[in-house]
């Protein structure tokens, strides 16, 4: 007869005892379990959200700061970085743009509900994975929200359910990150699709328009801190490019015109705003206030720019052909971009006003250039609403064309439907896939060198952010359940030691019989092992099948996935250790065994 | 088979004071003899028995079983010595409560280092007369068939020294004889030496060989 016969045998003898202390083996062992596969669902839920693409980008301070904001929509955002600095990414001709494959802008800033409302490009869902191999997908019967319909949105699965929005329903963001905010509604956006859950903190958000998130009021950066920035901003070897762009810009300008390109509107934008913001002193972005009606207003704004300008004029006409949807089916910017990619604009810059605002003010730009360097410098860069509002460069023709498109906007139908300028935009922060790994560290490291931004990885951050805070709350929680563990083994000795007396007797037989003290010994620490491994076994199944219950919830809440069989590699380490253990502890009583006076047991009267 | 020499053994009492309980100067049996050995409470019986089967070590003298002095074995070395020579039935029969009529015989087989025979211990509870009890527990049988249950078990490894301690004295008279003449019966037929504790005229009648243990014992001589 084996060891762990007889000791099954004793076992069997006390059943109830047994089985009382083998299950609160099995409640530690369950718990244990518990811990380790939340710590998992916590840390694969997070990490699937950092995946999908290598960076975020975004306004320099903390990189935790960072990333919590922009891939869990957590905390509040750092401050914004300029909308040129997102242009410079996604110029494969400059230096940060040439290691980008797709990089998307993200805004905030508004919140519904208290999700937040993010403003982003529609490539976001297109160009861009949720996880590794797996592409976002709308629910039945809805799409992606599109380019040139400002006020579309997409909203992530929780947010439709929790606020019971769906496909065909308007909200209107509320200005500020949570629900405490200033509580100003902004315009309405329709919801055109509803995502199907990813698992990641994008079922939180909702989606809007990036063009239509810059027409809510507030979202235009001050006109003042506009015309403060730039100066200083633009390195003065800047004239030199201006001159050049002049003579490029014809040309430029008519390529605009042929393509019916988008960047047209920005050159109307561009006037039209800044010139209303001068007459509003300053205070940027009113004119949307209210409607939202993306149709007419283009065209209206075309209506009412007179025609202080022929090649305005033009332009405008060959816009209004255009129509909105061809013109905005690409970014606005995007355009623009290419094609002045070859006149080495510093980086920083807003190129595109620059150049159309030459158009408009070429006579005065051209006659001043030999003045006053700054001064030029304004105007190239972009900032000819500043300038004409600020610096005073009395040049008749500008004046003119101020007023006219001041008076045009004043008569209020070029309401809101009219990109905001770029120089006037800022993004919160960049979502960047690089070309590659090598890539994303290249940029990482020339983005974190400059002044304006920080790169941060995500899934390295998160990585730091686990092993700096989570994983010490999942050490102290594995210590809370291992010591209910070393509870159960101690009890699992004082059970077995407790049963001691009664036993002394067999004890002293076997030793009789001619079992040595070691056997003696042995039987009991089979006995305990017995013990703590059946229960661990229990508790492994008992956790398990309890995973594999509320699995389909959890896949519900974060996406991620459980089975009976999601076995954490912690637990094939920690829980054999832990019953090793509790088996240990059967050693005191084993000892006892190991020292009976058998002669003394045997003479004892039953 | 058996030859005590020069034994001594003695307790220390509580206050310090030394105890002699045994002081035999010479006890011989001779292989396959079988002997009742007399006394009354106290006079050293188990104390002996105890020292014949390595369970207790004596102060001094040679214990020589089957040619082994294990008086002079290390613990382990008489546990196995124990295991492979020497049976012992208990006036408490001590089955394990746990353990069926089968097991308990097994049990026995379980330290002599070899492998238990399942045959060899149906066999022996076949003999005894519990052919078809053998699944019981102890707590299921009578007392008379516990007792058997423990003379199969010292059977199990074919001893060459049986030992038993007042096998009788918890069995009713009425199954008093059959317990002695299974004793005997097993004994002669494999040949092992019997050494039998009791106090009992009626069983000691029944053997040629009858030791009084005061008259061997100088000790409880000199109490």
């Amino acid at each position: 007869m084996s060891l762990w016969k007889i000791a099954w045998r004793s076992i069997q003898q006390r059943a109830l005892a047994s089985a009382l202390t083998g299950f609160s083996m099995a409640l530690g062992v369950a718990l244990i379990v518990a811990v380790l596969v939340a710590q998992k669902v916590i840390r694969d839920s997070f990490t699937r959200g950092a995946s999908g693409y290598h960076l975020v980008v975004g306004k320099k301070g903390s990189q935790l700061q960072l990333v919590l904001n922009t891939v869990y929509h957590l905390q509040d955002p750092i401050e914004n970085i300029p909308y040129s600095y997102y242009k410079r990414l996604i110029t494969p001709s400059d230096d940060l743009g040439k290691n980008v494959k797709v990089a998307i802008p993200y805004c905030l800033g508004d919140n519904y509900e208290g999700f937040r409302v993010v403003g982003t490009i529609p490539d976001l869902f297109t160009k861009l994975e949720y996880a590794d191999g797996k592409k976002y997908e709308f629910e039945e019967g809805g799409r992606n929200f599109r380019l040139k319909n400002y006020f579309e949105a997409v909203i992530g699965s929780t947010v439709a359910r929790e606020a019971k929005l769906k496909v065909g329903d308007e909200f209107q963001p509320v200005h500020g990150l949570s629900d405490e905010g200033d509580g100003h509604k902004h315009d309405a956006f329709k919801i055109v699709g509803v995502l199907k859950p990813t698992g990641t903190a994008n079922d939180r958000a909702l989606f809007i328009n990036i063009e239509g998130f810059y027409l809510l009021e507030n979202h235009a950066k001050p006109l003042d801190e506009v015309a403060a920035a730039k100066p200083a901003a633009k390195p003065p070897a800047d004239d030199h490019d201006h001159a050049h762009d002049h003579a490029h810009d014809k040309d430029a300008d008519h390529d605009h015109a042929d393509h019916k390109d988008p960047a047209h509107d920005h050159a109307d934008h561009d006037h039209a705003k800044p010139e209303e913001a001068g007459h509003k002193d300053g205070e940027a972005a009113h004119d949307h206030e209210g409607e939202a009606q993306p149709a007419g207003g283009a065209k209206a704004s075309a209506e009412g720019k007179a025609a202080p300008d022929e090649h305005a004029d033009h332009d405008h006409a060959k816009h209004d052909e255009a129509e909105h949807e061809k013109a905005a089916d690409k970014p606005p910017a995007d355009h623009d971009h290419d094609e002045h990619a070859g006149h080495d604009h510093p980086p920083g810059e807003a190129h595109d006003h620059a150049d159309h605002d030459h158009d408009h003010a070429e006579k005065g730009a051209t006659d001043k250039a030999p003045a006053d360097k700054a001064h030029d410098h304004d105007a190239h860069a972009g900032h000819d609403h500043a300038d004409h509002d600020h610096d005073a460069h009395d040049d008749a023709g500008h004046d003119h064309a101020d007023h006219d498109h001041a008076g045009h906007d004043h008569s209020g139908h070029s309401h809101s439907h009219e990109p905001l300028p770029e120089d006037q935009r800022e993004v919160t922060a960049v979502l960047v896939l690089a070309k590659g790994d090598l890539y994303a560290s290249n940029l990482r490291t020339k983005i974190n060198e400059g002044e304006q931004a920080q790169a941060a990885a995500p899934i390295r951050v998160i990585a730091d952010f686990f092993q700096k805070i989570v994983n010490s709350i999942t050490v102290a929680l594995l210590s809370l359940t291992a010591l209910i563990i070393v509870i159960s083994g101690i009890g699992i000795m004082v059970s077995i030691y407790n049963s001691m007396n009664d036993r002394r007797r067999d004890i002293a037989v076997m030793r009789a019989l001619g079992a040595s003290r070691g056997t003696v010994l042995a039987v009991i620490l089979v006995e305990s092992i017995l013990l703590s491994l059946a229960g661990g076994v229990v508790g492994v199944l008992l956790g398990h099948t309890l995973v594999a219950i509320l699995g389909p919830i959890v896949e519900g809440q974060t996406g991620v996935s459980l089975g009976f069989f999601q076995f954490d590699k912690y637990e094939l380490v920690l829980i054999p250790g832990l019953v090793a253990l509790a088996s240990l502890m059967g050693y005191l009583p084993a000892l006892s065994a190991y020292r009976t006076d058998v002669a003394k047991a045997l003479s004892a009267s039953p | 088979m058996l030859l005590l020499e020069n034994v001594k053994k003695s307790y220390t009492e509580p206050d310090g004071a030394n105890l002699p309980i045994l002081d035999i100067p010479e006890f011989r049996v001779a292989p396959g003899e079988q002997l009742a050995l007399m006394g009354r409470s106290g006079c050293g019986k188990t104390t002996l028995l105890h020292v014949i089967a390595g369970i207790s070590r004596p102060d001094s003298g040679l214990v020589r079983v089957a040619g082994v002095d294990i008086a002079r074995l290390p613990e382990h070395g008489r546990d196995r010595f124990r295991a492979d020579n020497i049976g012992y039935i208990f006036q408490t029969f001590n089955l394990l409560p746990g353990f069926s009529a089968l097991e308990n015989v097994l049990l026995g087989m379980s330290f002599t280092g070899g492998r238990a025979d399942e045959g060899r211990a149906r066999k022996l509870l076949d003999q005894v007369g519990l052919g078809r009890r053998l699944s019981h527990k102890p707590a299921m049988l009578s007392v008379g068939e516990q007792q058997r249950v423990a003379v199969a078990r010292a059977m199990a490894n074919r001893p060459k020294l049986l030992l038993a301690d007042e096998p009788t004295a918890n069995v009713d008279t009425g199954h008093q004889q059959q317990i002695i003449d299974l004793i005997r019966a097993q004994s002669t037929e494999e040949n092992v030496a019997l050494i039998l504790v009791t106090h009992t005229p009626e069983v000691s009648d029944q053997f040629t060989r009858v030791e009084q243990l005061d008259r061997l014992n100088q000790a409880v001589v000199n109490v």
